[in-house]
């Protein structure tokens, strides 16, 4: 049901029924490792490119899932999945596999939420009665295609942030026990003109906090009915502007915890030399989600959270030709359920 | 639950022009330590260079080369070690502390051309290796020849030329 302008209400409360990680081997160092369903050791994960790399987290976090919602594949109606690719290949070459009804998403970075809040309006309105869900990224397909070869010597800026290799999926279900899926808020493209595609987490802020005090108008809650809020890959840059944009727009975002996926999944001390500003990629936000925060929220530790994933909507072509950088972000709200 | 009116509630709009928002993310970005930048590029670089000399002695000290004759060995060897580091995996972490330092030399424009080959691998022989090994390196060379056309018809217009 919508909700105010943008905000889907799912009155229905489609279950998390179950969520798998699968991660690179850069994750496996951070402090969540042990959230992780599987942790590669190898970048290569013995495969003979990059894509396929990443293609094998897509098939391996769909399978998890599945399993680990305790249902079979025939019991599942459409896949919904998306990656930072050309052509979304990871996502489609992984529903190959799947063999089942499939609706391919990009929204960069954000596609992680764009997939989970579709999936629950599906299962919402009775058009599915279960969902599975899922993004990839990996960092060296990310810098092949977005940046420079994996093995070019270049000085990234501090501002600069490291794609996550991993993969998230949820078994998305109209009843079941698991986490409650409540609202969605879908945000609409915001560019403050930023150009430099190494100072994602600044272009991405503004998104953020558009999508964020849209959800706040559109349900009437306000920062104090959340334990937490997470942002997707804002990072050491761009999560204090947002934090700093909410302020000035009168938002006591202060009243709760207010963090971001790109600061979760690495140490960012130890690891700083290889991260710089924290992490990203559509992984960045499904893992911690799917992996950490669900897990916290099944234990009864955190009873409501915010996740709002941001992705910057360039391309290489668009940032050579000097565009700016449009970005978006899309919050679902999470509950404690039955 | 209950709710507020569902309008553009109490909260105010960002209301920052691009100009206005690009200031005040700029303030907020961490600082790029120019000095240590320049400081590590020197050292780096010039260690580079200090070991092409140490290479350019050994090939006129051992084979008697005159020293024009010991360049071009001497860039093959910086070449090829340059491109092992590249394939160990080395050669970006060592540029990601040394900036310019590993970029400029001629180890720089081998892991350019390395790097690219290898990535592109997986996409054939032909069309991988063979289309993107210049990926990085072309425009150098590019402009590099565009460059020293310029100079040798200004070297020619002023009668400036240098060694016949």
């Amino acid at each position: 049901m919508l909700r105010g302008k943008q905000t889907w209400w799912f009155e229905n409360r489609p279950v998390i029924l179950g969520a798998a990680t699968v991660v690179g081997p850069d994750e496996g160092d951070g402090p969540l490792a042990p959230c992780f369903d599987l942790i590669h050791p190898e970048l290569d994960m013995q495969q003979k490119s990059w894509e396929k790399a990443e293609r094998l987290l897509m098939e391996q976090a769909t399978d998890i899932a599945i399993r680990n919602a305790g249902v079979s594949k025939e019991q599942l109606q459409f896949f919904i999945g998306g990656d930072l690719l050309n052509q979304i290949i990871s996502s489609t070459f992984a529903a190959r596999e799947l063999e089942l009804p499939y609706l391919g998403v990009f929204g960069a970075c954000s596609t992680s939420m764009e997939s989970l809040a579709l999936s629950a309006m599906l299962v919402n309105s009775r058009s599915a009665r279960r969902v599975l869900a899922g993004v990839c990224s990996h960092n060296c397909t990310a810098e092949k295609q977005f940046r420079y070869p994996t093995e070019y010597g270049s000085q990234k800026p501090p501002t600069a942030q490291y794609t996550v290799t991993g993969a998230g999926a949820a078994v998305i279900a109209e009843e079941g026990s698991g986490p409650v899926i409540t609202s969605a808020t879908i945000g609409r493209v915001v560019d403050m003109g930023i150009t430099d595609p190494f100072n994602m987490g600044a272009a991405m802020a503004p998104a953020a906090v558009d999508t964020i005090q849209s959800h706040f108008e559109d349900t009437g809650r306000s920062p104090e009915d959340y334990d937490l809020i997470v942002t997707g890959d804002l990072a050491s840059v761009g999560h204090p502007i947002a934090k700093d944009l909410l302020e000035r727009n009168g938002v006591p975002i202060g009243k709760t915890e207010f963090t971001d996926c790109g600061l979760m999944i690495y140490d960012m001390v130890k690891q700083k030399n290889i991260i710089q500003a924290g992490g990203s990629g559509c992984a960045c936000s499904a893992v911690v989600t799917y992996g950490h925060l669900l897990k916290r929220v099944r234990k009864g530790e955190l009873k409501r959270i915010l996740v709002v994933a941001t992705g910057a909507l360039m391309s290489p072509l668009s940032y050579q030709q000097g565009e700016t950088i449009p970005c978006i972000a899309h919050a679902v709200s999470i509950e404690g359920g039955g | 639950m209950a709710t507020k009116s569902a309008g553009r509630g109490p909260y105010k709009k960002i209301g920052m022009s691009p100009k206005e928002y690009k200031q005040f993310a700029k303030s907020r970005e961490p600082a790029r330590s120019i000095g240590v930048n320049c400081l590590r590029a020197f050292l780096v670089g010039g260690l580079i260079c200090v070991l092409g000399q140490f290479i350019q002695n050994m090939f006129m000290h051992f084979f008697k080369m005159s020293e024009t004759q010991a360049g071009n060995p001497t860039v093959a060897v910086l070449i090829i070690i340059s491109v092992i580091l590249t394939c160990l995996g080395v050669y970006d972490k060592l540029a990601q502390w040394a900036g310019a330092g590993s970029a400029v030399p001629v180890t720089g424009f081998a892991n350019s051309m390395c790097s690219a080959a290898l990535e592109h691998r997986s996409e054939g022989l032909v069309l991988g290796v063979g289309g993107h090994m210049f990926r990085l390196a072309g425009s150098v060379i590019v402009f590099g020849t565009v460059a020293a056309f310029f100079v040798g018809i200004a070297h020619l217009i002023f009668g400036t030329g240098g060694q016949h």
